[in-house]
């Protein structure tokens, strides 16, 4: 591999890497694809949920060939109590056509998105782990491996190593991730028969239903579970900021056992067999976390770049746009004969004008109200109160309709604080998800 | 269900372990010293573990996930990858 000058090295096939792979390799570039992995997914995870806008845009012709598992016609919020739960949800035909989301796995999902690029010409290098990048000045080059003779040269390099980005911390683009930067999340797979998840999640045929779980079952961190269907295993998994994890000491599997005897979760994988455990970082700074994006020679996307809007659990489909934005600046560079960061800060640009900035942007705040607000309150006194109120409103048992009243708000006025506490929360909150 | 052991639960992820560890703890001084030995909690896969005296890496059972990197309160623990094609490989992901 010595010497070959190629004019752009991916390195990581998650969908960040392989959208901008094949972006690029469509467009007649000489592409490198660079996986640690056996093969392009072996390492990855995400809790589960694939959309369509974005993988369609970049594969208008293909996007329906996609491995998934099926579609999200009915998405449910929980608002976990010890034993109970407060629940919001939307189920919509309108879902289904064109369909909004998938659940999906990403071992699959990968290697067959990864499959595209190598299709349109993109040269695959998996196996392979990128060590450090080569920089002349300013400027990066190429990429060292760890393969012998491994040096990898190209006009650009596109970091899309995911959250760890040794690389984006060797290039000095952004210093080591803070604790209360990212959350752990683990997850279990869990086989069921088909008929079982139909009937248990009220389903028809390749209809699936997404849960996302707050409250108690993350055991006064904050954190956010889900439990997901797909054809015949379930995901059930939970994410803790790994600030309050880390005070807590307790085992992160621990978490997800606690979540498995909930009531509501308990009764709905009953029988299933685990088949797969994991475990990866989200990063979850938000907007003010985002590094520097492009440079003399590179873009930096995907969770590499901090690019998740966490409090939608959005991240696969921000992912795919940039690292389609990135692969159209390289076009770009290419046409100009021009590397540097005034062509490259093009995809700067694409980024700043999309739904990605505009998103962050406006849940900028939510990172810092998390990591200062007392966790123990947001994530367990409160949803114990709200789930306590509307115990109480629910409950027939002779006490006037008025008394009750009186009561419901006391239980939350008592864990919030008082009237004035929580006036002040809700107002902190609502700043924090309006930018 | 039962409660899974973490040995089970690791033994649903195929690993292909290296000779070498990809973890160093940088200075079993600093470990000694450490009053919350929280690596020995927060890691997903058991990795860690205070004998009394130092602490122990499992390399093999690693997940990949880099929460020790982050999550030591001292920065003691050199953190790579493993090398291309080692570690773990996911069925579902």
């Amino acid at each position: 591999m010595a010497q070959e000058k190629f004019d752009a090295i991916v390195v990581g096939a998650g969908p960040a890497g392989s959208a901008a792979a094949y972006t690029m390799a469509k467009a007649g570039l000489s592409v490198v694809l660079l996986e640690r992995g056996e093969f392009p997914g072996a390492k990855n995870l995400f809790g589960g949920v694939l959309y369509r806008k974005q993988l369609e845009e970049i594969l208008p012709d293909k996007w329906k060939k996609a491995p998934v598992e099926r579609r999200v016609v009915e998405q449910r919020i929980w608002l976990m109590g010890e034993e109970s739960a407060v629940t919001l949800g939307h189920r919509n035909e309108a879902y289904k056509e064109p369909v909004n989301c998938w659940t999906a796995l990403r071992v699959k999902f990968d290697q067959w998105f990864a499959d595209q690029a190598v299709e349109a010409g993109a040269l695959p290098i998996y196996s392979t782990v990128a060590t450090e990048l080569i920089t002349e000045g300013d400027r990066v080059i190429g990429v060292r491996t760890d393969r012998e003779d491994g040096d990898l040269y190209a006009d650009a390099v596109i970091i899309a190593d995911g959250v760890n980005s040794l690389l984006g911390k060797s290039l000095g683009i952004h210093r080591e991730w803070k604790p209360d930067e990212v959350s752990l999340a683990v997850k279990e797979v869990i086989a069921l028969p088909r008929e079982k998840i139909e009937d248990r999640f009220n389903l028809e045929k390749d209809e699936g239903v997404t849960i996302e779980f707050f409250g108690k079952t993350s055991l006064g961190m904050a954190g956010m579970g889900f439990l997901y269907t797909n054809k015949d295993t379930l995901s059930l998994g939970i994410g803790v900021m790994v600030n309050h994890l880390k005070k807590k000491k307790i085992k992160p599997y621990e978490i997800l056992d606690h979540v498995k005897k909930h009531p509501m979760i308990r009764r709905l994988i009953e029988g299933g067999e685990v088949k797969e455990y994991s475990g990866h970082l989200i990063p979850e700074g938000g907007w003010n976390s985002v590094p520097p994006l492009s440079g003399n020679g590179w873009c930096i996307v995907g969770d590499a770049a901090q690019l998740v809007n966490f409090v939608h659990r959005e991240g696969s489909n921000l992912a795919m746009t940039s690292g389609r934005y990135a692969g159209e600046a390289v076009i770009e560079a290419k046409k100009r004969g021009d590397f540097s960061q005034e062509t490259l800060s093009l995809y700067d640009e694409k980024i700043h004008q999309s739904f990605i900035r505009k998103d962050l942007v406006k849940y900028k705040g939510m990172h810092e109200f998390l990591k200062e607000e007392d966790p123990d309150l947001l994530f367990n006194r409160l949803p114990q109160a709200a789930n306590q109120a509307l115990y109480e409103l629910f409950l027939v048992d002779g006490v006037p309709k008025g008394e009750k009243q009186k009561k419901m708000l006391n239980y939350l006025k008592e864990a919030g604080g008082g009237a004035w506490g929580l006036a002040k929360l809700g107002i902190k909150g609502w700043r924090a998800m309006n930018g | 269900m039962s409660e899974m052991k973490i040995a089970d639960r690791l033994f649903t992820i195929r690993y292909k372990v290296d000779e070498q560890s990809h973890l160093i703890i940088k200075d079993q001084e600093v470990c000694l010293r450490c009053e919350t030995k929280e690596c020995t909690h927060f890691c997903p896969a058991d990795v860690y573990e205070w004998t009394g005296e130092m602490t122990t890496v499992a390399f093999e059972n690693c997940i990949e996930c880099g929460t020790c990197r982050i999550g030591c309160p001292d920065y003691n623990i050199y953190w790579v990858y493993p090398k291309g094609g080692y570690g773990i490989t996911y069925k579902y992901g």
